[in-house]
């Protein structure tokens, strides 16, 4: 294939030409370090520290979010588009390795919300890790990953995302696995790192194919090329494209690579609020933006599997929060919903939608992590069936639940309402209509979720037997910090409005979005957007008659399940089992072969050698010593030993013959003397 | 009268008291032979000394001392013929074999 | 010398008559079965052996033999013959069984010492016939130049004495030999 160099590749030519973003910018690649040195100070000393190292790591994330809000502002109106790379190695053809950092609306927004959300995530975070075991590792575990994430985000090639990628499944697994005393928590950090790192290989293949095919890794050549050659680079979008989704499937968690998400709860709750609500999940969403127009190239019926898949994700474990009992795993299974909306925006096409989506419920989801780790603190479990009633105990826990619920739910005028609207009307625009009715099914689905989980918690009689508090300010705070945003953000992306003086959303994400072709809707569709908050009031109302009205959890779950559906949600559509089965179907035979060639073939030759050694070292033994060598000294000892039998017989005590033997003997002498000689 | 006459007489003296000193079991008969064998000796030094006439008579003087040893050796002879004799109630030099492998 | 001439000198004849008897005597001395009888055939060798030292003219050499060969060793012979209580009779034991190797083994001593003989002396005559040796000789050379040696064979004497009477000592009882040691 021959190799489609671009023009782009070369320094200071960009996808559009827009203005410089002056020294804050230019410095920006301070917030993707800062974390490293809280790493870095949090493990020196720590210990020493009062709240045990958290304080470096909220200070980080502090500084760095100076940075991100002083980016944001600018790019507000400006249009901030800018890039420092630094070349680290080059491979002679011309593939060049460099390390930098984008600013460009992406990735400011992106920065601003890795660093907002995580900085009260670890505000949060101080109050609720007080006490609890290893906290300087967790501080710096935790900024570890906002380091890497930070890099994933600010990468300006895939290299450097892949590094960033790799970076927060590292991070993640650490953090899973943080309370690592008991094994199943072990198990699930070895699950989520595993299948991440089977997604990983089509990432890794995608990235090399289009590296090479096209010359370069960078994204701004890279979706330059896509759209300039966009029939040229058919086959690539296809077979590359495939492939980048393939990885994006697994650290975004679609169907049927969920499977890691749900066990990830066996973490902390911020880790759970940040990491697996807000930020790392997205970063496969994240992949899909950068290289857009590479998507844009396929026809519409390639992308529809990717929007399909999307979709399948969005109801199908939907429905498993009906059935969940931890309060986390329901928001967990929530949270991969909401995965599967922004992975079918992207897909089928709607840039914003897909990131609007992404950008709100970062909030709302951070915000009901946080408070479903209020309510955990406050009664010592995580099950629905311990709780009830805490309304009364823990009211600004629970009124920012219920804003963080209704946001998720889509209700006018939170923020979900608008971002979920968003991607019915890309998905009408593109014409994947029967996505469009389970997006809409599926916001029927998580409204009643969710209402299930706020009447089971917060409604009621209390039904544990701990002593229900409200939380400390610290940890009430960012829940408050949270709700804010969840209830005005979503004013920020009405179609057709921009606010003077800050812009509206799509204009943030800066002018590539007009470039790349993506569809803005210029005005609401009050018929589409009348369906979607229909479906969530409905699914709220229906919600509240089962398990609000009924204070008896038992009576209503009773009535809830429907024996046929039941088992299936229960166990998740066995995928788990499916996975674990493909598993052990793939690895065992291996295992075994190579046991077998293990025992038979390598102790074998072993074997063989030692016996053949052993075999030669008798030879010698026994032909060569026993009977060469020691025949040889026997024989003369025996020969010895015999002559000296026949001579003595000569002594037989008689003196005549003794005579005898002296006469001839002077005899011979004479004889040999006389005549002879 | 040659020299050689009385040396054959002495050779034949001499082997027959070989013989005898071989053949004889008892002991006494034994030393007898010796006594022979002696005797030729003397004979062939006398018959020496005939021959050459030293002024000394050489032959003769020696033929004494071979006589006077002679004697002597008879002595010591029999006085153990006699021990063995005591000590084992026999003079067959046959049963002396003790001494051997 | 021929054998004619040597046989008509009369000397001879009497040299041949007393070397048979003397081959004879000796014959008859190893042969012999009655010990005493070969004794007695020993003093008839001798007897000869002096009469044919006569015939060399060394007489003294003669009357010496007969004096200490006769005289004293035959009887000690015969007295060690008694004691040893050996059978004065026939006695069937005592010739070993194997006669051929040491008759072989004589003949093989006679043949070379006789070849030996012949083979230097040919037929040189002797020297002296009928002159009797000086005695006085005799005894110059013995106490002159084998003076040291004459001594000696005296000290042998001496020597075999005391050996012989200690040798054949009769051992002390025990009875005995405790009053040796306490007187």
């Amino acid at each position: 294939m021959t190799n489609l160099l671009i023009l782009a590749a070369e320094e200071g030519e960009h996808l559009v030409q827009a203005g410089d973003g002056g020294w804050w910018a230019d410095t920006a690649g301070i917030m993707l370090i800062l974390p490293f040195v809280a790493f870095g100070l949090i493990m020196a000393f720590g210990k020493r520290l009062k709240h045990q190292g958290g304080e470096i790591a909220v200070a980080a994330l502090g500084i760095n979010l100076v940075w991100a809000t002083i980016l944001f502002v600018a790019n507000l109106t400006g249009g901030v588009l800018d890039q420092t790379t630094f070349e680290i190695a080059r491979i002679g053809s011309g593939l060049v390795f460099e390390l930098g950092w984008v600013v460009d609306g992406l990735s400011i927004m992106m920065y601003f919300l890795v660093n907002f959300v995580g900085l009260l995530v670890f505000i949060y975070a101080l109050g609720y890790m007080k006490g609890d075991v290893r906290v300087p590792w967790f501080f710096a575990a935790f900024s570890l990953f906002a380091g890497a994430m930070l890099i994933l985000v600010g990468a300006p090639n895939l290299v450097q995302m892949i590094i960033g990628w790799e970076g927060v499944g590292l991070a993640s697994y650490f953090l899973i696995g943080f309370y690592w005393d008991d094994l199943d928590n072990v198990k699930a950090g070895n699950k989520a790192f595993m299948t991440n790192k089977v997604a990983d290989v089509g990432l890794i293949l995608g990235a090399i194919i289009i590296g090479v095919t096209l010359g370069t890794f960078d994204f701004d050549a890279l979706d330059l090329a896509a759209i300039e050659h966009s029939e040229a680079l058919a086959g690539v979008a296809l077979v590359g494209g495939f492939l980048l989704f393939f990885g994006a499937m697994g650290k975004s968690a679609q169907f049927p690579f969920h499977i890691w998400l749900p066990d990830a709860m066996a973490g902390p709750t911020p880790v759970s609020a940040l990491m697996h609500a807000a930020t790392m999940v997205t970063a496969g969403i994240y992949l899909m933006a950068r290289t857009f127009p590479l998507f844009q190239n396929l026809a519409t019926e390639a992308r529809g599997w990717m929007v399909a898949i999307g979709a399948i994700t969005l109801l199908a474990i939907g429905l498993l929060a009906l059935v969940a009992n931890d309060i986390k795993k329901v928001l967990a299974y929530s949270t991969v919903s909401q995965l599967g909306y922004m992975m079918t925006a992207v897909a089928a096409g709607g840039y914003t939608a897909g990131l609007f989506h992404l950008f709100t419920h970062a909030f709302f989801k951070g915000l009901l992590f946080l408070g479903a780790g209020s309510v955990i603190h406050a009664v010592h479990s995580n099950d629905l069936t311990d709780m009830g009633g805490l309304r009364k105990y823990m009211p600004t826990t629970y009124w920012t639940f219920v804003v963080g619920s209704l946001a998720l739910a889509g209700i006018f005028p939170l923020a979900g309402f608008w971002s979920k609207d968003e991607i019915l009307a890309t998905l009408q625009f593109e014409g994947y209509v029967a996505f469009m009715w389970i997006a809409i099914a599926g916001a029927f689905v998580t409204a009643f979720y969710m209402t299930r989980a706020v009447a089971l918690t917060f409604f009621g009689e209390y039904k544990g037997h701990a002593e229900p508090h409200e939380s400390p300010r610290i940890m009430t705070g960012p829940l408050v910090g949270l709700a804010i945003p969840s209830i005005l953000f979503g004013l920020l992306n009405i179609p057709g409005v921009s606010w003077p003086g800050i812009g509206n959303f799509t204009e943030w994400l800066g002018i590539r979005v007009v470039a790349m072709g993506d569809h803005h809707a210029e005005a609401i569709d009050f018929a589409l957007a009348g369906m979607g908050f229909g479906a969530a009031l409905l699914g709220i109302a229906l919600g509240w008659m089962i398990w609000g009205k009924d204070r008896n959890t038992q009576q209503a779950r009773d009535r809830f399940e429907v024996p046929a559906l039941y088992p299936l949600l229960r166990h998740k559509y066995y995928v788990d089992d499916a996975a674990l089965g493909l598993v052990w179907a793939t690895s065992n035979p291996l295992a075994r072969f190579v046991d077998w060639t293990n025992t038979y073939i390598i102790d074998g030759i072993v074997n063989a050698v030692g016996g053949g050694t052993k075999f030669l070292g008798g030879l010698v033994y026994n032909g060569l010593d026993q009977i060469g060598v020691d025949g040889v000294f026997n024989g003369l000892s025996a020969a010895a030993d015999s002559a000296g039998s026949a001579l003595r017989k000569i002594q037989t005590g008689r003196v005549q013959e003794y005579a005898a033997g002296f006469v001839a003997g002077a005899l011979i002498l004479v004889v040999l003397f006389v005549f002879v000689i | 009268m040659i020299v050689n006459q009385f040396l054959v007489l002495a050779a034949a003296l001499f082997a027959l008291g070989v013989y005898g000193l071989l053949v004889r079991r008892n002991i006494v008969l034994i030393l007898l032979s010796v006594e022979l064998m002696l005797n030729a000796v003397n004979i062939n030094l006398v018959a020496f000394e005939a021959m050459l006439n030293t002024p000394e008579a050489l032959g003769q003087v020696f033929a004494i001392f071979v006589i006077t040893v002679a004697a002597a050796e008879v002595g010591i002879g029999l006085a153990i013929v006699l021990m063995i004799f005591r000590n084992r109630r026999s003079a067959n030099v046959d049963e002396l074999n003790l001494m051997r492998w | 010398m021929s054998f004619a001439d040597w046989i008509s000198q009369p000397v001879n004849w009497v040299f041949l008559v007393i070397g048979l008897a003397v081959l004879v005597s000796a014959f008859r001395v190893v042969t012999s079965r009655n010990v005493v009888h070969a004794a007695l055939f020993l003093v008839g060798a001798l007897g000869g052996s002096a009469g044919l030292f006569l015939l060399l003219s060394a007489e003294f050499v003669a009357w010496v033999l007969v004096l200490v060969y006769i005289g004293a060793v035959i009887v000690l012979f015969l007295f060690g013959i008694m004691i040893t209580r050996a059978p004065t009779g026939l006695d069937e034991g005592l010739d070993s069984e194997q006669k051929v190797w040491p008759a072989l083994l004589s003949l093989a001593v006679f043949v070379t010492l006789a070849w030996g003989s012949i083979e230097a002396f040919g037929t040189n005559p002797l020297a002296t016939t009928g002159t009797p040796t000086v005695t006085e000789i005799l005894g110059e050379s013995l106490l002159g130049r084998f003076v040291i040696p004459f001594e000696m064979v005296g000290f042998v004497l001496l020597a075999a004495l005391i050996g012989g009477i200690t040798i054949a000592r009769r051992d002390l009882t025990p009875v005995e030999e405790e009053e040796r040691i306490t007187a």
